[in-house]
């Protein structure tokens, strides 16, 4: 197990997601940061915290739970639903910035795509993730990449966050056997 | 978790787990209502050898929200009024390629028979059989108490409930004991001594004749329905002497604690086990005990349906 990202790597990949995010938008009151739970959630709080500090205006932010648009549910044991909330504004004509902890086969992202279809439909919907680790089995891209990281696909991808792990740490685990 | 057939079959984790995806889904539904694709293609029969309103039009909502397709198959006009069996019924479904079956029966027993007997491979989801239970009910029951009295907390754990009315055929009232006691309540039945089954000593609840006594002191309190061939099969004397004892009344709910809920799993007789001013008095919850169903319902068909049973819960 090794550290691929330490805590001081993932704060100024935060910071500079936040700048790029501010650069390509514009006004980043039309801005909309949708979490996808868990720990895509707390990134995109603290990316708006950062976004709000450079631009002065506060910025909406909420999650979006994925959960029961994935296509592997069957595949796997049952799985709890996470909460979504979506921002006052909603996401009708906004920016919306998509916001995970990490990008492998793109699934996540295409369950997201439909999630958030239901919901309204936005200007335009971006992606930042803290690590794109490579492998996509479908035609997604990240907008905002904080680290390429790259893999094998037997390796194993985990991002602690202080709010619930009490460290902040991207770790690369080589599976045994 | 294949099948939905009792209370009894759940531990407190599953029953939390059901309550807290309802609760995920009832919060998502607060917008427009939304269709989730989860179940796309799957099929869901609702097998009603007894009628049935609310309970089947709420799991066939439950269902459809989720992208489900639903068949309705009840006696009237069926088969099963011309006496096919429930094995033949069963066999019938499963060539259908039914991925669960809802069933809802006068037999006690009828479900577990349906799910025990290697006639179909789908989940079978315990609608109400005789006397025996009615677990998707008592969730919501559950579910709508948690919202109301819990405080935040994850469970029941100190409240005082009282279940009023035809203990000795109600399968209401044995899931709600189950799951109720369950999940840290205290459970007090009410009933007049001819409405309670032999062996209720043993339940995990306080017994009490007096509803009067009982009333103040409650957070919450279930109403049963009284069916009227009770009176006939000598039960009770008369509607009129049920509803002075033990039906629920301005009087009563007057005396009732500050933020106490009345309930009542429907359908209500006004003016026997219920005035008709107490069921739509401010403390009834009774409607939207029906709104609370169809979440409830929907976390019991993802938590069975969508996700592969084989593999461990991961909850």
């Amino acid at each position: 197990m090794s550290t691929a990202l330490p805590a001081p790597d993932i704060a100024r990949a935060i910071t500079r997601i936040a700048h790029e995010i501010c650069e390509r938008n514009g006004d980043s009151r039309l801005i909309t940061l949708l979490g996808i739970p868990t720990r895509g959630a707390h990134l995109a709080l603290r990316l708006a915290a950062e976004i709000e500090s450079i631009s002065g205006n506060s910025v909406e932010c909420g999650t979006l739970d994925i959960t029961m648009h994935r296509d592997d549910l069957r595949l796997r044991a049952p799985r709890a639903l996470a909460p979504t909330s979506i921002p006052p504004l909603g996401v009708e004509d906004r920016h919306v910035v998509l916001v995970d902890d990490v990008l492998f086969s793109g699934r996540t992202i295409r369950a997201a795509l439909d999630a958030l279809g239901e919901v309204g439909r936005p200007k335009t919907v971006q992606l930042a993730v803290l690590v794109d680790r490579g492998h996509r089995q479908l035609p997604i891209k990240a907008d905002y990449v904080g680290k390429n990281l790259p893999t094998s696909p037997q390796q194993i991808i985990k991002v602690h966050l202080s709010e619930l792990d009490g460290v902040d740490e991207v770790l690369l685990e080589e599976v045994v056997g | 978790m294949r099948h939905l057939l009792s209370i009894a079959d759940l531990t407190k984790n599953d029953a939390l787990s059901i309550l807290n995806t309802a609760e995920t889904l009832s919060r998502a539904s607060d917008g427009p209502m939304k269709k989730l694709p989860t179940l796309r293609g799957r099929t869901i029969v609702n097998l009603f050898a007894e009628d049935s309103t609310r309970t089947r039009i709420s799991f066939e909502a439950a269902a459809k929200r989720l992208s489900a397709d639903v068949i309705n198959f009840s006696a009237k006009g069926s088969s099963l009024s011309k006496g096919e069996s429930l094995k033949d019924t069963a066999q019938t479904l499963q060539a259908m390629g039914a991925d669960a079956v809802i069933i809802r029966h006068s037999a006690s027993g009828a479900a577990h028979t349906l799910a025990q007997g290697q006639w179909m491979s789908g989940s079978v989801i315990n609608a109400g059989d005789g006397t025996h239970e009615h677990p998707s009910q008592a969730l919501l029951d559950a579910f709508t108490i948690r919202k109301h009295c819990a405080h935040g907390n994850d469970d029941l754990t100190g409240l005082r409930i009282a279940i009023v009315g035809d203990i000795l055929h109600s399968r209401v009232a044995r899931s709600n004991v189950l799951l109720l006691s369950m999940l840290g309540a205290h459970v007090i039945l009410v009933a007049p001594p001819t409405l309670l089954p032999i062996g209720v000593e043993y339940w995990p609840v306080t017994i009490s004749y007096d509803l009067d006594s009982v009333i103040e002191n409650v957070d919450a309190v279930i109403m049963l329905r009284i069916q009227i061939e009770r009176m006939t099969e000598m039960y009770l004397p008369n509607a009129g002497e049920y509803a002075r004892f033990f039906g629920l009344n301005m009087d009563r709910l007057a005396r009732m604690k500050p933020h106490s809920i009345v309930m009542h799993p429907g359908p209500m007789n006004r003016g026997l086990e219920i005035s008709s001013e107490s069921a739509d008095s401010a403390r009834s919850v009774i409607v939207e005990q029906v709104k609370n169903g169809v979440s409830v319902r929907m976390a019991i068909l993802y938590l069975l349906l969508a996700g592969n049973q084989d593999l461990e819960i991961s909850l």
